[in-house]
């Protein structure tokens, strides 16, 4: 074993004082297997050390929380004696390494936080972001460099396979999600995944190792060299691009049909009664689940690795501890009753060895060879980990706030050039070329596939609908990360209330740069506090999920990228509203109206994906949103949506009115008759990305019922047009603006991904 | 009547299946994988999924499991067999369909609602169909590119095997509307006696309109009609049970 220097320490990431408190803590120096287990227990990715006095601020709790932040995954109750069961993490450094693998193992960790509860996965969901991979993406930002679109294609088709290459095997449908391409991500791409399943409430399963003298039981694929140091090395520093080729090794690699037979034998293993408690090894491996599970119900575990089955001969313990080899399980069973839980995994071919105990010391005791090799006091490894209030300060604003560009009146035939222009921009297009890689619909319940603003599942058991979606913006972040988190939250739960759904709660992945630095901190902090008042206002607790730093590639760090996936609940699935423009001849209404004034246009124009595609231009502010009104808007949408009187509700986001439009209208293929008001610039009214506006279509007999509800709500419900036609045709002051038949529109929105993606050249 | 689902390790479209059968009022049980026993069952289905992790080559491993041999047996004498997609693969493999599966044309898992065409209505799939009917029904696959060499294809032709075909919606069998590169569009045959059908398209996942289509029932009612239809199979069943 090495000598314990000064330069080994570095190499584990571990700064000078926390190894004095190392030496603190153990009253000696540390072994070398025990130096590599408090390097990962207290890197970034496992102990939230920078994040989590300001993580403290968000709201976790409702009367619908079961579980909030600290186990594997959230939990909420819907009722009828069910619980849903998610959570998000991120796989960002692994996917640029190897993409494909990166993506895969992101999936499976996820998996098993969900089935680990005792929750059979019913959905996955993936937040992606890419740099650009078409030429026609304008260097904007701050972060202009030279664009490598193969790069930046390679590692989508890679992440993209490997998504559908763990979901479809696994047998988990992959129902939605978003895709978003800048510049800023070109050598950071972020693949955050989002899991959710189902249990009965009295059958939820913790991670806690309770019962002295319980056996410890390890379950699942071998151990082997795999993922060392995942955690600290991959998931904790800044990277360099010369680091995506040598840090390749510290990726793991995933079975997902062992994950398959896993969850299979979990879930059955469950039901015998036998199990006391369950954690799945994933990040930091088996240190991590040992440490934790003891660590949360104050007492301990020892082990001897002698058991621990291995893939290859040799190992240390050093290895064995750190391995972040897939699909494994550690679980604590009844003394007496281990032979349930053992006929049940041998039944599906899989390791079941008991390796150790649960004791009443709060240690984590690792044997080799019937020598003790490790041994840590709990506590210290786990909840009193280093936790830093790190400097904040806000950076020197460098990007104007004023439009760069004079923003004069466009004519028609300029506007539709620019729809045209933005409906082709991979950001807004259509995905398909992504999800159609992945099963979409196995488990038979998916009501609402992807291409929707939130994924719409049917609870079989119940009659329910559960909707979900995820967002983020990281160009309104980098602009104003306040406000940026509030419009991504309040955009989240608006792509949920669309469906009818109600919000219950969420959970976020919040990807940033470096924490060292000051400016990232004060970024964080400021995402943190506009989640906080969001969520409060609209009543939706975070019930967990994952930080993410040191989204830095030599020097550079991405957009702050707060992602947020809220979960919502329909008491009967039946009652929904889709995108799709369903029959001609319909109102097309705006619930809610614009709440800032006519001055703040041309500063919040900057953040529009207008302002990025067609001028190439990032300036000024995100829109403001007047979180109440947001709330009301919603209600409103949802009221009318039970009531039965909508036939299609879609968000206005991205693209603003003309794009949402052109969405409503491609579903089956008919087409609108919009006028827009004669006061406003037609740049702004088409194209403008306010937030709290739903477009919806009802039939004219109804109008009246539509605008006494919209009044109880104090919301207005404008009348902007009639469906109908092949064409999408927008009036102003009497006279047409643009006319473009839907086929026409269609044709960039449903190729321009596919075109870039397949090119073989770049 | 009973439907028995086989359950292989890997298997994921087993409790889609399961409760297909189950919401239109029929008896379905899931049957393991290393045993033999088909529990009386009037229907085998093998289910879609990725058996034994599909490694080697899809479906070759399940091939050998014991369950395989009873089911080869219940075939043999005339059993209803229905693989689906998965459960073509193995079938395919196990000999009891002609053919393989080559990888789809743009060697990427395909997943989305395609239309087949019904080519023959004289079989216990789909007595419930009319002729050239179109339905609508999911795939998802990476394997799903039917391949046989040139006589095997005639025969199959021939004898009225190919009971599924890729099709524009209107019912044209079209090149474009042939997601995977399969020979003479083939979404699904059967083998000479009409009583084993693979297919690449869900059925199970088509029936329940909520989810998109309601096309698959068609296929599942086929089998109730023809199974009750039969006095005789009733007792030619008990005699398959036998073996």
């Amino acid at each position: 074993m090495p000598a314990i220097t000064a330069e080994l320490v570095e190499q584990h990431n571990l700064a000078p004082e926390e190894y004095q408190k190392i030496l603190e803590i153990l009253g000696r120096e540390p072994t070398f297997t025990e130096l590599g287990i408090f390097s990962v227990m207290w890197s970034e990715h496992c102990s939230y050390k920078s994040s989590r006095p300001h993580l403290k601020r968000l709201p976790t709790r409702s009367p619908a929380v079961v579980q909030g932040p600290g186990e594997n995954a959230g939990v909420v109750d819907i009722g009828h004696g069910w619980v849903c069961v998610f959570k998000i993490e991120s796989h960002n450094h692994p996917s640029f390494v190897e993409p494909f693998q990166g993506a895969a193992t992101g999936v499976g960790g996820i998996l098993r936080d969900i089935f680990t509860m005792g929750a059979r996965p019913i959905a996955v969901m993936d937040s992606l972001r890419f740099g650009p991979v078409t030429e026609s993406a304008p260097g904007s930002g701050p972060s202009a460099k030279p664009m490598d679109f193969s790069l930046n294609r390679r590692i989508l088709r890679g992440v993209v396979s490997g998504i559908a290459h763990y979901g479809n095997c696994f047998g988990v449908p992959t129902v939605g999600g978003e895709t978003v391409f800048e510049p800023c991500y070109q050598n950071n791409p972020l693949v955050n995944v989002f899991a959710l399943g189902l249990a009965r409430q009295d059958q939820i399963f913790y991670a806690r190792a309770s019962g002295p003298g319980n056996p410890v039981i390890y379950v699942g694929a071998k151990t082997g060299r795999d993922g060392i140091h995942g955690a600290s090395l991959l998931a904790s520093s800044e990277f360099s691009e010369a680091d995506g080729q040598q840090k390749r090794p510290n990726v793991q690699v995933g079975d997902p049909f062992l994950e398959k037979l896993l969850l299979e034998a979990c879930l059955e293993a469950m039901q015998t009664g036998a199990i006391v408690g369950i954690q799945d090894m994933g990040a930091a491996g088996l240190t991590c689940s040992t440490c934790e599970m003891g660590g949360r119900t104050g007492s301990g575990i020892e082990m001897e690795l002698d058991r621990v089955p291995q893939r290859e001969t040799g190992m240390t313990p050093y290895e064995i501890m750190l391995s972040e080899s897939q699909e494994r399980m550690l679980l604590v069973a009844q003394r007496g009753r281990e032979q349930e839980v053992f006929d049940v995994f041998r039944k599906w071919g899989l390791d079941a060895v008991e390796i150790g105990t649960v004791i009443e010391q709060p240690v984590l005791r690792v044997k080799r060879h019937g020598e003790i090799v490790a041994e840590i006091p709990n506590q210290p490894l786990t909840d009193e980990a280093p936790v830093y209030q790190r400097p904040l300060a806000e950076p020197p604003r460098s990007i104007p706030l004023e439009p760069p560009v004079p923003l004069g009146p466009r004519t028609g035939k300029e506007l539709k050039d620019d729809l045209l222009k933005l409906l082709g921009a991979p950001t807004i297009a259509s995905k398909r070329w992504i999800y159609e890689q992945y099963d979409t619909m196995v488990r038979t319940n998916t009501v609402i596939r992807p291409g929707g603003d939130a994924a719409l599942l049917q609870i079989k058991e119940t009659g329910q609908g559960l909707a979900m979606s995820l967002d983020g913006n990281g160009r309104y972040c980098l602009l104003d990360p306040h406000r940026g988190a509030r419009l991504a939250v309040a955009e989240g739960a608006r792509n949920v209330s669309v469906t009818g759904a109600r919000p219950l709660a969420a959970t976020n992945c919040l990807n940033f740069g470096n924490p060292e630095k000051p400016e990232t901190m004060w970024q964080f902090h400021e995402v943190v506090e506009g989640m906080a008042e969001a969520c409060n206002a609209l009543s939706i607790p975070i019930t967990g999920g994952n930080v993410s730093f040191y989204n830095e590639t030599d020097g550079k760090s991405i957009y702050p990228t707060p992602v947020i996936g809220v979960v919502g609940l329909l008491e009967q699935v039946e009652n929904h509203a889709t995108v799709a423009f369903q029959n001609e001849g319909r109102a097309i209404l705006v619930l809610g109206t614009t709440q800032s004034s006519p001055d703040d246009f041309p500063i919040t124009f900057g953040s529009s994906q207008y302002a990025q595609t067609i001028l190439g231009a990032l300036w000024g502010l995100p829109p403001s949103i007047d979180l109440e009104y947001e709330g009301r808007v919603q209600a409103c949408c949802r009221q009318l949506i039970a009531e039965g009187l909508v036939e299609s509700a879609h968000d206005i986001s991205d693209g603003g009115l003309a794009v949402a439009l052109a969405e409503c209208c491609f579903g089956k293929g008919i087409g609108a008759i919009v006028e827009i008001p004669s006061e406003e610039d037609a740049r702004q009214s088409l194209f403008a990305e306010d937030p709290s506006r739903i477009l919806i279509t009802v039939a004219e007999d109804r109008l009246a019922e539509i605008s006494r509800i919209a009044g109880e709500y104090s919301i207005r419900a404008e009348k902007i047009g009639t469906t109908g036609n092949k064409i999408l045709i927008v009036y102003q002051r009497g006279r047409v603006l643009l006319e473009v038949p839907i086929r026409q529109l269609q044709l960039p929105y449903e190729t321009v991904l596919e075109m870039a993606v397949e090119k073989i050249v770049s | 009547m009973k439907f028995g689902v086989v359950v292989f390790p890997g298997s994921n479209c087993d409790h889609d299946a399961f409760c297909a059968a189950e919401n239109l009022g029929q008896e379905a049980v899931l049957l393991w994988h290393q045993s033999q026993d088909l529990e009386r069952c009037d229907v085998i289905i093998l289910p879609g999924g990725f058996s034994y992790g599909d490694y080697l080559r899809t479906g070759a491993i399940a091939r050998f499991a014991p369950i395989l041999a009873a089911v080869k047996k219940f075939a043999a004498r005339g059993g209803l067999v229905l693989g689906i997609c998965n459960g073509f693969q193995i079938l395919l493999e196990a000999g009891l369909l002609p053919g393989a599966m080559l990888r789809n044309r743009n060697l990427k898992f395909i997943c989305r609602p395609v239309h087949i065409r019904v080519e023959n209505v004289n079989t216990p799939f789909t007595n419930a169909c009319r002729t050239g009917q179109v339905l609508q029904l999911p795939i998802a696959h990476a394997e799903g590119n039917y391949y046989a060499d040139p006589e095997t294809l005639a025969r199959l032709e021939q004898d009225g095997q190919v009971l599924f075909r890729y099709c524009a919606p209107d019912g044209e069998i079209t090149e474009e509307a042939n997601p995977n590169g399969s020979l003479h569009n083939i979404a699904g045959i059967t083998n000479r006696q009409g009583n084993v059908l693979g297919m690449m398209p869900h059925p199970e996942r088509a029936s329940n309109p909520l989810l998109g289509s309601n096309d698959g029932r068609f296929l599942f009612q086929s089998l109730i009609q023809a199974i009750s239809d039969r006095g005789v199979w009733k007792s030619e069943m008990a005699d398959i049970h036998q073996l």
